[in-house]
């Protein structure tokens, strides 16, 4: 669970977390939040990495992996730290990872209150499709940030799981396809965001469309990466 | 050309050198990265003192007007030494970032090995080295 200045919610996803899933351990990565994340995170009982200084959504991911690696977790779920996804869609993502390597959180059409629109809309469509092909699977929500991973990915993730602006999800999605990994979307439902409206402007989707491919396009150049051999999904 | 110029242009080169052996010399710039400079600059001497050298090759490369070269050659080491540093900037990033990690990645253990044993290590009376990690 990334988090990044995020004291007036993250206690409360991690109760809701361990309440609605017993079992599960659950991680706040801070990414070197300002406020008291994490303080609340670890009065809501949750393990806490304390990056130093800001990563970026990437940076906290990697170091979580690498957490989840060390301590022997085979299966790795990312929920957001603002409470917009709903733990209760886990163990769906968990069954798809039965036999995917990566199991992606994504909104059903029409519920939920995330809507982007105008050239913001289509640029995440464009995502969309040309990792679809990448993938070799059909996924309408690349940009989710709901998302599970099995042994493999978890191996590849925590090492090379990109920095860069959407490398937390084109690219780590672009990378772990083109290294092998299955991919799989399933369908969860996400709540209203507490804040943080996403932007329409013309101009801002425009920028953000032209990064994105630019992302696309070296994170395809780039060469692919190996999984490595011992873990293999048995379930 | 005027003397004026002429004792400008070797003054200049002079100044470069000077600035990048004293940097060097204080160790406030690696060897490694002070070698495009120091290379730079005894060409820029070497031009200062004979300008016939810039000229040769001017006329060598056909190029008509020899400062023009000049400007050239000033770009190209000017460009290759900064993306020199954008790759050795994205290369520290990444090391910052494997810190970072790292960093956070001890605390967690630190705390969680601290809270397992109830007390701070200092207050541990039987604190061999190795002794309390059973993992």
């Amino acid at each position: 669970m990334p988090a990044y200045n995020e004291e007036a919610v993250v206690g409360d996803v991690v109760r809701e977390v361990l309440d609605k899933l017993p079992g599960v351990h659950v991680l706040v990565v801070n990414d070197g939040s300002a406020d008291r994340t994490v303080e609340r995170a670890r009065e809501a009982g949750a393990a806490v990495l304390d990056l130093p200084f800001n990563l970026g959504v990437g940076g906290a991911m990697r170091a979580g992996f690498k957490y989840a690696k060390d301590a022997g977790h085979r299966y790795v779920v990312q929920v957001d730290s603002d409470g917009q996804h709903d733990p209760a869609g886990v163990p769906a993502l968990l069954e798809t990872l039965r036999d995917h390597d990566v199991a992606i959180g994504a909104r059903f059409a029409g519920e939920g209150s995330y809507e982007a629109r105008g050239p913001r809309r289509w640029a995440m469509a464009v995502l969309a499709t040309v990792v679809s092909r990448i993938a070799g699977t059909r996924l309408t929500d690349t940009t989710s940030g709901f998302r599970g991973a099995g042994p493999r990915a978890v191996d590849i993730f925590a090492r090379h799981y990109p920095a860069e602006y959407l490398g937390d999800t084109v690219e780590s999605l672009v990378l772990a396809a083109r290294a092998g990994c299955r991919i799989a979307q399933v369908p969860v439902s996400m709540r209203v965001r507490a804040g943080g409206v996403p932007s329409h402007a013309p101009v801002k989707a425009a920028v953000y469309l032209g990064r994105a491919c630019i992302a696309l396009v070296i994170a395809l150049w780039r060469p692919p990466l190996a999984l490595s051999p011992e873990p293999t999904p048995t379930a | 050309m005027s003397t004026v110029t002429y004792v400008f242009g070797i003054v200049s080169a002079l100044l470069v050198l000077f600035l990048v052996l004293d940097l060097l010399r204080k160790r406030r710039v690696r060897e490694r990265h002070a070698l495009a400079w120091i290379v730079a600059g005894v060409v820029a001497l070497v031009v200062a003192v004979f300008p016939g050298v810039l000229t040769a090759a001017a006329e060598l490369l056909h190029v008509d007007v020899p400062t023009n070269l000049g400007f050239f050659v000033t770009l190209v080491v000017l460009f290759l030494v900064s993306v020199q540093h954008s790759a050795e900037l994205t290369v520290l990033e990444e090391k910052s970032r494997t810190l970072a990690e790292h960093v956070a990645l001890q605390d967690e253990r630190l705390r969680r090995l601290e809270g397992r044993d109830g007390a701070p290590p200092r207050h541990h009376d039987d604190a061999r080295p190795g002794s309390g990690d059973a993992r």
